[in-house]
């Protein structure tokens, strides 16, 4: 099933996360990109939305799209992010790009009363197949890059993923997780295998 | 900036313009001013470009810059020079003037036409000097208001200013909400610091201490302190510039010699140029008025604590565009974040971005491509009528 129909124009990882977030809610979106995700739930959420972009281009695309978007490198913090300020961080396939993941999780934490991070995940089948079989840092759709030039530099596995949310203390009120055509999973067997990646709901 | 710089090589931009004037308050009926005291007559120069839609609702106000004037672009009947934003205004530029109807004024204590220190005192029937009363940002807001109400307009799409600009452009949108719709606050603050009141402070005593000064009535002396307020404008020159931008520029290239002269001559070429700035400015610009405008600077602080910053946004709706230069060390990037983070934190729709450029804070009257775009798209988006 892919849930709401109401914004077709977003990518299936991104309608997901979309069909998250309650109506009207206070989100901020790291690594918003080009707004696309931000001006749907903004449009047919009427969400209170905010972003943060580091891309001059995408700030421009954000800012034909009338949204609100801050210049900023989440590495560097969320400095002008008041303490719970947002009902629904969220950081879509971005996590796995930035310097220390850990700390930017708990920055989140901050600033929201919930997280919603989704990455790609390193333990896909497809992946862990390339490098045994090929002995090459893998390449696919959601990871196009030559290891030598990839913004992803903290890719990580769901059982990576689920052992650093135990550990920091994070509570998992949602999981799901995608196939390779991006369709959730029904089941969780062989999840670790099966999933190309994966959405958590994290409560603070 | 291809597609850009195609259209301008053909177009004329706004072509010639004037200058206008309007008295909009009398010694009747004068200025009520925040420090108590009132002004009056106030004549408003100003200069509009584009055309006012029958719905009056396309206006647009540019907020000049501590030593800018009315003339933003174009040129004037029998002259050469273009206004001070003219790359920015015109058909299809940044301010398309085929969308928006764009007014700009001289700020009251300004010396380009409006009501001024140079300007005839009706108690003493001679020019007002230092008896002019101190003017704040919000009294200049205040006359502008009554110029935009003038021309038809009770809500402007976009109040826009850079630097002193900036600062006006901010107190619009708090002072008067229901006819903002949205606020570009360019290279500016919410506040000055120590350190660019100390500026304004030389600056001012450069001025004062000139024997030129005469307290303020040098025309009556038939004199202006050219050396202070020259050196005044050297100055401040240097702090709109960044240091990496003077170097590739000068560097220690020397000026009209192959060495050095072991002596007192402007020996580098960055001393002729600043040399040439100041001279140049003191042939179009009043030392009383760098005195009103750098004091004003001064004393701007819309938010001075949290509870006043609450009290001043709660009614405010518009939409905010704030940009910073990353070489600009006057008003520098962590200064446009703290009126965003003020912005955030009273649930305002804010758009940030911090432009890279060697331009300093002179950037934004400048060709920043990125930041050219980001504006039109602003102004663009925010500017349509609702």
């Amino acid at each position: 099933m892919i849930p709401d129909a109401a914004a077709p124009e977003l990518r299936k990882d991104q309608r997901h996360v979309f069909a998250l977030v309650p109506r009207g809610a206070r989100v901020l979106d790291l690594g918003c990109g080009d707004g696309a995700l931000l001006a749907a739930l903004v449009e047919h959420r009427g969400v209170r939305g905010h972003g943060v972009e580091i891309d001059d281009d995408r700030i421009l695309d954000c800012v034909r799209r009338g949204l609100s978007v801050v210049h900023e490198d989440l590495d560097e913090g969320l400095a002008v992010h008041a303490d719970k300020s947002s009902d629904y961080v969220i950081l879509s396939q971005t996590l796995q790009a930035t310097r220390d993941p850990r700390r930017l999780l708990h920055k989140m934490a901050r600033v929201g009363h919930a997280s919603v991070v989704s990455f790609p995940n390193f333990g896909y089948w497809r992946v862990r197949l390339s490098l045994l079989f090929r002995g090459r840092m893998p390449k696919s759709p959601q990871l196009p890059y030559a290891w030598y030039d990839t913004p992803n530099i903290h890719l990580c596995t769901i059982a990576d993923f689920d052992d650093l949310v135990r550990a920091e203390g994070f509570v998992v009120q949602r999981r799901i997780l995608l196939n390779g055509r991006g369709n959730p999973m029904r089941t969780s067997f062989m999840a670790g295998w099966r999933a190309s990646s994966a959405i958590y709901l994290l409560r603070h | 900036m291809a597609d850009g710089e195609a259209i301008e090589a053909s177009d004329p931009g706004v072509g010639v313009v004037e200058t206008r004037s309007v008295t909009l308050f009398t010694a009747a009926d004068p200025l009520q001013l925040d420090s108590g005291a009132t002004l009056g007559p106030v004549t408003l120069a100003y200069e509009t470009y584009g055309t006012l839609s029958p719905e009056r609702d396309n206006a647009v106000l540019i907020c000049h810059a501590l030593t800018g004037d009315a003339h933003v672009a174009g040129v004037h009947a029998g002259k050469d020079d273009p206004g001070w934003w003219d790359d920015f205004v015109g058909p299809g530029r940044v301010f398309d003037t085929d969308r928006h109807f764009v007014i700009c004024s001289n700020l009251i204590a300004g010396c380009s036409g409006s009501t001024g220190p140079g300007s005839l005192n009706p108690a003493t029937g001679r020019a007002y000097g230092l008896d002019f009363p101190m003017v704040t940002t919000a009294d200049m807001v205040r006359a502008q208001r009554a110029l935009v109400r003038h021309l038809g307009v009770t809500r402007l799409r976009a109040v826009v200013g850079g630097s002193v600009g900036g600062m006006q452009a901010l107190q619009w949108a708090l002072d008067y909400p229901d006819a903002v719709a949205s606020c570009v606050i360019i290279a500016s603050t919410t506040r000055l610091s120590a350190q660019n009141i100390a500026f304004n402070a030389v600056s001012r005593q450069a001025i004062m201490t000139d024997p030129d000064f005469h307290d303020g009535r040098y025309a009556e002396h038939g004199v202006i302190p050219h050396r202070g307020l020259a050196t005044a404008r050297m100055m401040a020159h240097i702090t709109y510039l960044s240091e990496e931008g003077l170097q590739v520029k000068f560097g220690r290239s020397l000026q009209d010699r192959d060495r050095v002269s072991y002596g007192f001559d402007r020996d580098f070429a960055v001393e002729s140029y600043l040399h040439h700035q100041g001279t140049k400015f003191v042939r179009r610009f009043d030392a009383n008025t760098y005195l009103y405008l750098t004091k004003a600077m001064d004393y701007f602080d819309p938010f001075p604590d949290a509870a006043a910053a609450a009290r001043a946004l709660e009614p405010v709706g518009c939409n905010f565009l704030v940009c910073s230069f990353s070489s600009d060390w006057r008003f520098d990037t962590s200064r446009s974040l703290e009126l965003v983070q003020t912005l955030l934190r009273h649930d305002k729709h804010v758009a940030f971005q911090e432009f890279r450029t060697a331009l300093g804070h002179d950037a934004f009257l400048l060709d920043v491509p990125a930041y050219k775009a980001t504006l039109k798209a602003f102004l663009d988006r925010h500017g349509r009528a609702r």
